[in-house]
């Protein structure tokens, strides 16, 4: 049978299945028999009649745009048999296996009875060998939580680490800015994740201390001012103080010790148990697939922690004023108004997103200097969680300068 | 035959502790070389040296034809799709699910769709004989199962070249014997060249080609099963007649 001279359907996939499958189709129907051929990368099919030929190699680098082709070519065939010849076929592997299994599986409803026939002794050991069921029942699995550890000590770090630090930090900002729109390079669902484990679970506490810290400072303050009859001006004392210092930096205090610790004992156990390393030879960039997906959480999450803590020291100031000062809660708001500036806003936000650099860049950097042990996993975890708090209230001091 | 490993004078220190010495060794296309020696003689640092996770600092070591500390990040990474790794403690992904561990190379090195990866993971779970962990989570798993789910990543790509680090400690006999047949039938039905890390003695009679025996960061032996069961360098003797005492493997027969 020549099957070349017959009318032939083509498709064609190209090469290079690492930068997007595009499938050109060429047609030219003519008489009685239609031959569909089909080509990826370095396995070419055809379907004579009811047997579809199957030759070159079948590999998990052309299983993908196989199966896919083939389901195409296959899509409105309806027969009551349909042979697979894989005379031709020279190799195949697991995926191919599972590639072949597959395509049975999708196209039973109209093509009940598949047979395979003619493998050679290669491919027919390896379809008995991986050619077991691939059926199972799905469980629903639980997510888990990490625990983190938070102790205090001292640490020089100006000297030695600089580098390294220049290094992450030029690495992570690279990859964040690369892989803004990509999804491939992380894990599905790690972002809001991220943003949950470092967000949400952040900011009960917050909430509380800063309506604590806003409370505590009308109340004293109160005093004073009642003395000068200036009663009103716990206002404005409130709200510049919580807008343009305390609430930014309660948030980031507050996170800089939950989730710096939390990114460095992350790190820092994978680098233990060899986890950084099985990424590295899964042809995962560790700095990529672990930091980056964090700092964007970060980026996104702190801001919004920041606003709640704001509203919420601002309520605690209000509280305070209600009771110690009699200044009802409608006296209050239109004072607030006179005096919010948008500039507060603006500067708050970028607070946010310095904050959310250094405590990622802090917790990751320690995270890969883990040396050996479990020992070493609370090392370092102490030592960035010292290290992010005081870079964060540095870092506060200095906008303060910039911003005024 | 060809070499897919090629070691010559490699040392390595930690620190400043000396770790290995003049290490030279080759392994062979479509064999199983087994690496073995006491605790702490350098075994997982050879294999990290091999990976390319440490630095060759000294001597030179060829994989799959290419000399390893020149290569190129890119090349490097190429080189990764060839090799699939066992690490000596599993080294799963804590935050995933067994599933989702033994997909991740299929997600990052292929452009299998979806359905057929979570095909191929069934699979491989299935050939481990793990498919009931499927959504569990690492932390849920025995120290066994850890190991054949671990074992069950490192093959789903069906590597040409395999590591395994001490696969075989802490698993039941039944789920040791089970390993190594999984273990010769990549060689036999995948041609997968393989390189093994264990003391299980039992095993090593079962599937070793090859045998690098190490001895205080040295190469005190290199060569077939067969010369190493014969051999009279006192260490490896001594090794060997471990199990001759124990006396359920008399070893001089089982050469392969
Ligand atoms: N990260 C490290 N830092 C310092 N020393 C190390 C490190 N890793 C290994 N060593 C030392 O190197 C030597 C060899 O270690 P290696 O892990 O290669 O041994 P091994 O042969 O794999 O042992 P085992 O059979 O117990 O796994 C040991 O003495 C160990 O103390
Ligand atoms: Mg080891």
């Amino acid at each position: 049978m020549n099957w070349e001279s017959s009318p032939v359907q083509f498709w064609r996939i190209s090469d290079n299945f690492r930068t997007g499958h595009q499938i050109h189709f060429m047609q030219s129907s003519g008489s009685t028999k239609t031959i569909k051929v089909l080509e990826t990368g370095h396995t070419r099919c055809r379907l004579n009649d009811n047997t579809l030929f199957i030759s070159g190699s079948l590999k998990v680098d052309d299983a993908g745009d196989f199966s896919r082709a083939a389901l195409r070519a296959l899509r409105t065939l309806k027969l009551p048999q349909l042979t697979v010849n894989l005379e031709e076929l020279d190799d195949i592997d697991s995926a191919g296996v599972t590639a072949l299994l597959y395509l049975q599986r999708k196209i039973a409803d109209r093509i009940p009875r598949i047979e395979f026939e003619g493998a050679n002794k290669n491919v027919k050991n390896k379809i008995e060998l991986f050619g077991s069921d691939t059926h199972i029942e799905e469980k629903p699995a639980r997510e888990f939580e990490i625990t983190e550890a938070v102790g205090g000590s001292t640490y020089s770090f100006v000297t030695s680490y600089l580098y390294g630090f220049i290094v992450l930090a030029a690495d992570v900002l690279y990859w964040a800015v690369a892989d803004l729109f990509k999804t491939k390079t992380t894990r599905e669902g790690d972002f809001v994740r991220q943003s949950v484990h470092i967000g949400v679970n952040a900011a009960f506490i917050i909430i509380i201390m800063s309506f604590a810290i806003g409370f505590v400072m009308a109340v004293q303050s109160s005093q004073y001012l009642r003395e000068f009859g200036a009663d009103i001006f716990i206002v404005d004392l409130i709200v510049i103080a919580v807008m343009s210092q305390m609430g930014p930096l309660i948030a980031g205090v507050l996170v800089a010790g939950r989730s710096g610790s939390s990114i460095a004992a992350e790190i820092a156990t994978m680098r233990v148990t060899a986890e950084i390393d099985a990424l590295k030879t899964m042809g995962l960039d560790p700095v990529r697939y672990v930091v980056v997906p964090k700092l964007y959480a970060s980026l996104f999450t702190i801001p919004l922690l920041i606003i709640l803590s704001n509203v919420a020291g601002i309520t605690g100031g209000a509280s305070a004023a209600y009771y110690s000062l009699d200044i009802s809660p409608e006296i209050f708001i239109s004072r607030m108004d006179a005096i919010m500036q948008n500039k507060d806003l603006v500067t708050a936000f970028i607070k946010s997103q310095v904050y959310a650099v250094i405590i990622v860049l802090t917790g990751s950097f320690y995270g890969f200097r883990v040396e050996k042990g479990a020992e070493g996993v609370g090392r370092v975890t102490t030592q960035s969680v010292v290290v992010s708090i005081s870079l964060v209230i540095l870092a506060d001091s200095l906008m303060a300068v910039i911003f005024y | 035959m060809e070499k897919v490993i090629e070691v010559e004078g490699l040392y390595a220190k930690y620190d400043d502790r000396d770790v290995l010495c003049d290490v030279c060794f080759s392994a062979l296309k479509g064999e199983i070389t087994v690496i073995l020696g006491g605790s702490g003689s350098g075994k997982t640092t050879i294999l990290r040296h091999l990976l390319g996770l440490l630095p060759v600092t000294r001597g030179q070591v060829w994989v799959l034809g290419k000399e390893i500390s020149s290569l190129p990040e890119k090349e490097m990474e190429e080189m990764y799709h060839q090799m699939g790794v066992f690490y000596q403690n599993g080294a799963l992904l804590t935050s995933m699910t067994v599933a989702e561990n033994v997909a991740m190379p299929l997600v990052h090195q292929s452009n299998l769709p979806r359905q057929l990866i979570d095909d191929i993971v069934i699979m491989k779970l299935g050939l481990v004989n793990l498919k009931e962990a499927y959504g569990l989570y690492p932390s849920q798993l025995s120290g066994g199962m850890l190991k054949r789910v671990a074992l069950a990543r490192a093959i789903a790509m069906d590597p040409p070249l395999l590591f395994c680090d001490e696969p075989g400690a802490g698993l039941d006999p039944l789920s040791l014997k089970s390993l190594d047949n999984l273990i010769l039938n990549l060689r036999d039905q995948l041609g997968i060249s393989i390189v093994l890390v264990t003391h299980e003695i039992s095993s090593i009679l079962r599937v070793a080609d090859r045998v690098v025996f190490l001895n205080k960061g040295q190469v005190a032996f290199e060569g077939p099963l067969k010369e190493a069961l014969s051999s009279d360098i006192p260490e490896v003797r001594e090794f060997f007649s471990v199990t001759e005492s124990v006396g359920n493997m008399p070893p001089g027969g089982h050469g392969r």
